[in-house]
């Protein structure tokens, strides 16, 4: 007695849209308010994002954060997880990298640079594993273990980086540079190998790591036993219990696959970029991949989509906050806030009414 | 004339693409007992919302005693005198029976008067109706045929004419039913119109003086009971004559397959769920376990299934002796020839958003031929599927569509086409037809046949006695936990089951009781 489906184009392509549409409408409501075009920002703030290469870059460059906490949130959802602490798992991937590439400078760069980034995905692996193991087998709920581990991360790494891990004679709380060795070359160094000119950006070789490990996500999730087992606990423990699937031990797996994806987060900023640690160098990137996550549905395709939406929200505000001056910063956050709020959280808000429209004019009766 | 009790005319009802009530017309009455049947999906819960004011019909009209009426919530419903007793009981079970049916007429703030008016009133109509129930019992303590004494009794203090009864038989013993059914009889008599809605063609036989059977949304018919049989209703039912008896031959059992001894399972809370059950299947036999749901069968089947681990006891499968829940998890059981289907396929034996291909290797997602190493070939999983779609008859025969868009017949029979072509020696069936269509119900009951003609062991547990009775070639009865008996199927009756059932051993009635 259930009605068809509505098709993965509609569910997938044209809700995200209307609600991207319906988030900027809101935002544009805001920004009239306070005296500016809303038309006009929105130019400013796509042309900013994508009209140059220098725009693009510095959008690509964020989309790849995205893209990781994005996965990361993605896989611990697909096993029914809520991994919120993305931003401690991430966080600690920088630490991890840099113990790697701090600890082992004298290696040659073909050994040094996999191992940073190991280094990075292992350690925020290793963050999530107690909160895992809290809940797979004490049932102490993820969410509030993972916040809490995120506040954890960020006092150890202000810890560390004023103290033991501090460059001597430093006022600022970092590390020493890393070797070349182990830093990621910039898409702009890359291209020039091949003889083509790109304008120098943050833009750097762990976007594509990104694409692969969006990849890598797919096929882990649809295509492996593992991805079967995972799905089946996020859909129904019981179900998996009666087919000898521990949901236990899946959790804990999942969650560390989760984990080590924010903690890759850290090569785009500290092997990518940075070329040492810094404090609070995730810059919220781990809550965003909530909402990317959500906006993405959980697939990887929807993810890196979604992250690009969240890319050039960043790099089109900031050069929206650049141009006019009565958009602030803070106005930017009201945007993407609404695109979180309408994406996000009201994501089903207008899924109902959109399929029952379609049932009406497209869907074929089906006998009760 | 007296008009008649209700009067639905044209009702018609569509949600989305799918119709569930096409121009239905329905006359019930006053003072009588009217059974609603149909198959799963056939539309008459829908029907049923309607009159009770949880739906609004999108054409049609409703007149209660003569009277047009627009029932548009289910206060408008109670205003009109209908009342409702859902399949699941709607009772607070921390609150007193007093407490209960008072909910929704408490009388102002305090609580007293209203309490006072709803106890008298109470003790009226359970006088009247010979309904024993103690108004100051706590809801938890009572017994399942008494919390449905309560609910109806809460339709008939909010002033119910008409009631309206879901599937009432579903948890009771044949004992319970039988003064279930003759409540209704009695409040019949007594100018009360009764609905009753079922799947159960022997009830209705029981109990109603009119049927009126439902296909696909449509009324396909209004007959009087006593110039019926249960085969025209199946056949009004489903659209064409069906077999309702399960024809088979002797048994020939072989070697003891599977060996229970003194099995004890605990739930959290520590309470004994299963009481020192033994008991024994062999090759090329059904056993089946009768009793009312909750009585431990849930329990035995998982912990011989290895999902529950034991408190004590031991379980041997063709003499190896098996750590159940422990190094025998349902993984490694399977791999040894145990198989089984759930009772609850929802809640376990399917995931309802997976493609039904996805849902058809749950359990066997391990096992080399759906792909190589710590992969999945797709394409080998479809045809295993369709394969299985295939030899079951499942419809639509499509891999890829989603389990939960499935009827239940289908569904179930993905999950019996999954446990049973992997050549199990030992086969757990739960409740291998709830939820189930006439016609699919025919078609399962003969694989499981042909299962046990094939030589392999089938331990039975169903709450239908009737399917108990004709597929087992041994019944055993539980009852709180323990085996309260057992008998031959053709060489006991419902009666004697019934008090089996209730926990009434032969042996030492007294203590039981």
């Amino acid at each position: 007695m259930s009605a068809r489906p509505a098709p993965l184009w509609l569910t997938a392509g044209v809700v995200p849209l209307v609600n991207v549409a319906v988030a900027f409408l809101a935002a544009g409501l805001v920004i009239a308010l306070i005296g500016e075009n809303p038309l006009e920002a929105l130019q400013i703030m796509l042309r900013g994002a994508l009209g140059s290469q220098y725009g693009l870059g510095y959008t690509l460059y964020y989309t790849t954060s995205f893209i990781f906490t994005g996965l990361a949130v993605a896989v611990a959802f697909h096993a029914g997880h809520f991994n919120i602490g993305g931003e401690g798992q991430a966080l600690m991937g920088g630490l991890g990298a840099a113990l790697v590439a701090l600890s082992l400078p004298f290696l040659p760069w073909p050994i040094l640079l996999p191992l940073c980034v190991l280094g990075a995905a292992l350690a925020g692996a290793a963050w999530v594993l107690i909160p895992a193991y809290l809940q797979a087998y004490r049932g102490s709920h993820i969410v509030i273990t993972t916040i809490m581990f995120n506040f954890l991360a960020a006092t150890l790494l202000v810890y560390l980086l004023v103290g033991p891990m501090k460059m001597a004679g430093s006022m600022a709380p970092e590390t020493a540079k890393f070797v070349p060795g182990a830093t990621l070359p910039l898409m702009n160094q890359m291209a020039a190998w091949f003889g083509l000119t790109l304008t120098r950006t943050p833009l750097n070789l762990s976007f594509v790591f990104a694409i692969l490990a969006a990849i890598t996500v797919w096929v882990l999730i649809w295509r492996t036993r593992l991805g079967y087992a995972i799905r089946t606990v996020g859909a129904n423990p019981d179900a998996a219990v009666y087919a000898g699937i521990s949901p236990a031990r899946i959790t804990v797996i999942a969650l560390l696959i989760s984990g080590g994806l924010a903690g890759l987060m850290a090569t785009n900023e500290i092997l990518g970029v940075q070329g040492r640690l810094i404090n609070e160098f995730t810059a919220g990137a781990g809550f965003v991949g909530i909402a990317v996550a959500l906006m993405g549905r959980g697939h990887p395709f929807g993810i890196v989509l979604a992250a690009l939406l969240f890319g050039v929200l960043y790099q089109g505000g900031a050069e929206l906050a650049f141009d006019k001056p009565k958009i602030t910063r803070e106005m930017i956050i009201v945007i993407q806030g609404f695109v979180i709020l309408f994406a996000g959280a009201l994501e089903m808000m207008f899924a109902d009414r959109i399929a029952a429209l379609y049932q009406r004019f497209a869907g074929q009766p089906v006998s009760a | 004339m007296i008009p008649p009790a209700i009067q639905m005319t044209g009702i018609d009802k569509r949600f989305g693409a799918v119709h569930a009530n096409r121009a239905v017309d329905l006359t019930v009455t006053k003072g009588t007992v009217h059974g609603l049947i149909g198959e799963n999906g056939a539309g008459k819960s829908t029907l049923m919302s309607i009159l009770y004011g949880f739906y609004a019909a999108d054409a049609g009209s409703i007149a209660i005693n003569g009277k047009p009426s627009l029932i548009r919530t289910s206060a408008d419903a109670i205003h009109s005198g209908i009342g409702m007793v859902h399949q699941h009981f709607m009772l607070v079970e921390t609150f007193t029976v007093v407490e209960n049916v008072m909910l929704g007429a408490e009388g102002g703030m305090f609580t007293a008067r209203g309490a006072a008016a709803v106890r008298s009133k109470l003790l009226e109509l359970s006088q009247a109706y010979g309904m024993d129930v103690d108004p100051d019992a706590v809801v938890s303590d009572l017994a399942v045929g008494e919390l449905q004494r309560v609910e109806i009794l809460k339709a008939l203090v909010k002033g119910a004419d008409i009631l309206i009864l879901d599937e009432p038989t579903a948890v009771l013993t044949p004992t319970e039913v039988d003064n279930l059914f003759v409540l209704l009889r009695r409040l019949a008599s007594e100018g009360k119109t009764v609905i009753i809605v079922t799947h159960k063609l022997k009830e209705i036989m029981a109990v109603t003086d009119r049927v009126s059977v439902m296909r696909r949304g449509e009324m396909v018919g209004t007959v009087e009971t006593a110039g019926t049989s249960p085969a025209d209703l199946a056949e009004l039912m489903v659209g064409r004559r069906v077999v309702l008896t399960v024809e088979k031959g002797p048994a020939r059992p072989g070697e003891v397959v599977l060996a229970v001894e003194d099995l004890c399972v605990r739930d959290a809370r520590g309470t004994l769920r299963l009481d020192h059950v033994s008991l024994s299947v062999k090759a090329g036999e059904i056993v089946g376990i009768a009793g009312v749901s909750g009585n431990g069968q849930s329990e035995l089947l998982e912990a011989i299934a290895g999902i529950r681990k034991p408190s004590s006891g031991r379980v041997s499968l063709k003499g190896e002796a098996l750590d159940c829940g422990g190094t025998d998890d349902p993984r490694t059981l399977r791999a040894k020839g145990l198989r089984h289907v759930p009772e609850d396929r929802h809640r376990m034996g399917l995931v309802k958003p997976f493609a039904a291909a996805e849902s058809a290797m749950l359990g066997c997602s391990d096992e080399e031929r759906f792909g190589k190493g710590l992969f999945l070939d797709r394409d080998l999983v479809m045809a295993d599927c369709a394969a299985k779609m295939a030899a079951f008859d499942v419809r639509p025969a499509d891999p890829g569509l989603r389990t939960a868009l499935f009827s239940g017949g289908n569904q179930q029979k993905i999950v019996l086409a999954r446990e049973i072509e992997r050549d199990p020696q030992l086969l757990l069936i739960g409740q291998p037809t709830r939820g189930v269509d006439i016609g699919a119900i025919e078609f399962i009951h003969k694989r499981i046949i042909a299962l046990r003609d094939a030589g392999k062991a089938i331990l039975l547990v169903s709450t239908e006695l009737d399917e108990v009775l004709a597929l087992s070639d041994r019944v055993l009865v539980m009852c709180g936990g323990k085996i309260t008996g057992e008998r031959l199927p053709d060489q006991t009756n419902e009666q004697d089951m019934g008090l089996l059932m209730a926990g009434v051993t032969s042996e030492q009635p007294k203590e039981a009781a």
